[in-house]
């Protein structure tokens, strides 16, 4: 069985992460607010872990709703 | 009827300063908040810290379906609507650039216009009618090539006097004019919806009638106008860390510093016990309160009663005078004889006594809330009769 990939989505400030996780919570797409991976920003923030392949669903539920900055693959 | 500390029955008509009782479910929130989560949010990222996030955010987007501006986020709190409307009026307006308020205009916005009007901003006051009303036909006139912003509280917390929002937000958007109102004493009392009233920047209070706690207010601002507002204060706001200049972006820009988390739980239940009651039904009682007080008033020989006659011109705010008493001698009698809270003066607002006629004297004021009912209406009107058949003491 393959690992489990995983795509992290970053997002202004804490208030931006929180909103998308309201909004995946309704959706009923599995994800996870992690602190932001050291190698990948800064910021000491939170970010939404999702599954790889949830990406697009994941942009789709978001767009026009709530901002954010970019999306990497972990 | 609720008892104050020494057991006896009060009647509280206080609620255009701040509200009271709140909603049951306001301090079990805060409780809540203090007991099971306790964290700073936006900050740390461990599970009570995102916990303290999300109340924030709840809190958020409960005011977002209050005044119809989708994205909860364009909603910065502040802690009061003083704030609020000190990030709005000096945020945007630069030496040279002309804004118009109203007669109206409580000191929240007539002081940081003043002192604007000191670095160079040019200020026109619309004069208002005797009954405090700003006619939008006067706002156009007043308009000149560099009006950059009307302001212009939404109801007065003299006379209770509402504005044409709708009226005034179109002319402002025909002319290109940023749209500032106060909305310290109609949040949770009257319906609000930013895009239909076209209004770009809304300043509330948290602690009248959204029936939260006091240290609570916040500002809406409209979609893009974040990059040219400067904020009143800078500093750490969990975002951004690594760069040593403020975020551009909602809310982060106006919210420096650690929040008021725990009187945004609070403020949040009171929001939802707004949603949940419905503002038209809240306002339905209160304006019943407020016709059924003008009724009594007007029966009354002696007092006086400004504002426009009708409660359905007004929110629940009342100012009169009973001849041969003052306002202060009046409140004082009021509250020692009869328990009755109220409040005398000029109200923060001299701009708007002048307007009615009432500057430097003043008038008492009563503020009816949601949790007022017509035996205390009819209690006070007993109490103001007698005040006016004794003439009390000045």
């Amino acid at each position: 069985m393959e690992e489990q990939r995983y795509v992290v989505f970053l997002f202004p400030s804490v208030s931006y992460a929180l909103k998308a996780e309201k909004i995946l919570k309704a959706a009923g797409i599995a994800h996870k607010l992690i602190p932001v991976p050291r190698h990948i920003s800064s910021d000491c923030g939170v970010c939404v872990r999702i599954a790889e392949d949830k990406e697009r669903d994941v942009e789709g539920e978001l767009r026009g709703r709530v901002e954010w900055d970019k999306a990497v693959l972990l | 009827m609720p008892l104050d500390q020494s057991n006896n029955r009060i009647i509280y008509f206080d609620n255009a300063a701040t509200s009271w009782p709140k909603p049951a479910g306001m301090m079990a929130a805060m409780i809540d908040y203090n007991e099971r989560i306790g964290g700073s949010p936006g900050r740390s990222g461990h599970h009570r810290s995102l916990a303290a996030g999300r109340i924030i955010l709840e809190t958020r987007e409960a005011l977002a379906e209050l005044f119809g501006g989708g994205d909860s986020l364009r909603i910065a709190f502040t802690k009061n609507a003083t704030e609020a409307l000190n990030i709005a009026l000096s945020g945007v307006l630069n030496p040279g650039d002309h804004i118009i308020a109203s007669s109206m205009e409580h000191n929240s916005v007539m002081r940081p216009l003043r002192y604007l009007e000191s670095q160079g901003v040019q200020l026109s006051v619309v004069p208002c009618s005797g009954d405090g009303r700003l006619d939008p036909e006067d706002v156009t006139a007043a308009i000149r090539p560099r009006t950059h912003m009307l302001v212009v509280t939404h109801a007065s917390n003299v006379t209770g006097t509402i504005q044409p929002v709708a009226a005034l937000g179109k002319i402002a958007r025909d002319h290109g004019i940023l749209f500032c109102v106060d909305a310290a004493q109609t949040a949770g009392a009257l319906p609000i919806n930013v895009d239909e009233m076209g209004i770009d920047l809304l300043a509330f209070s948290g602690h009248k009638s959204l029936c939260g706690p006091q240290g609570t207010g916040g500002l809406y601002v409209r979609e893009g106008l974040e990059k040219q507002l400067r904020p009143l204060m800078t500093g750490g706001t969990g975002s951004r860390s690594e760069f040593e200049g403020q975020p551009d972006f909602m809310p982060d820009k106006y919210e420096s510093g650690t929040p008021n988390t725990i009187g945004l739980a609070g403020l949040g239940a009171g929001v939802r016990f707004v949603l949940a009651e419905g503002v038209a039904a809240i306002r339905d009682k209160e304006e019943g309160l407020t016709a059924r007080f003008l009724a009594g008033l007007a029966a009354l020989p002696g007092v006086t009663v400004y504002g426009p006659p009708d409660a359905a011109s007004r929110t629940a705010v009342v100012s009169f005078n009973i001849a041969g008493v003052s306002a202060s001698a009046a409140a004082l009698e009021l509250d020692e004889r009869f328990g009755i809270l109220c409040r005398p003066g000029l109200h923060c607002a001299p701009a708007a006594h002048r307007t009615i006629g009432t500057f430097p004297q003043g008038t008492i004021r009563f503020g009816f809330g949601y949790f007022n009912n017509d035996e205390e209406i009819d209690l006070a009107l007993e109490a103001i009769r007698s005040l006016a058949g004794n003439g009390a003491p000045h």
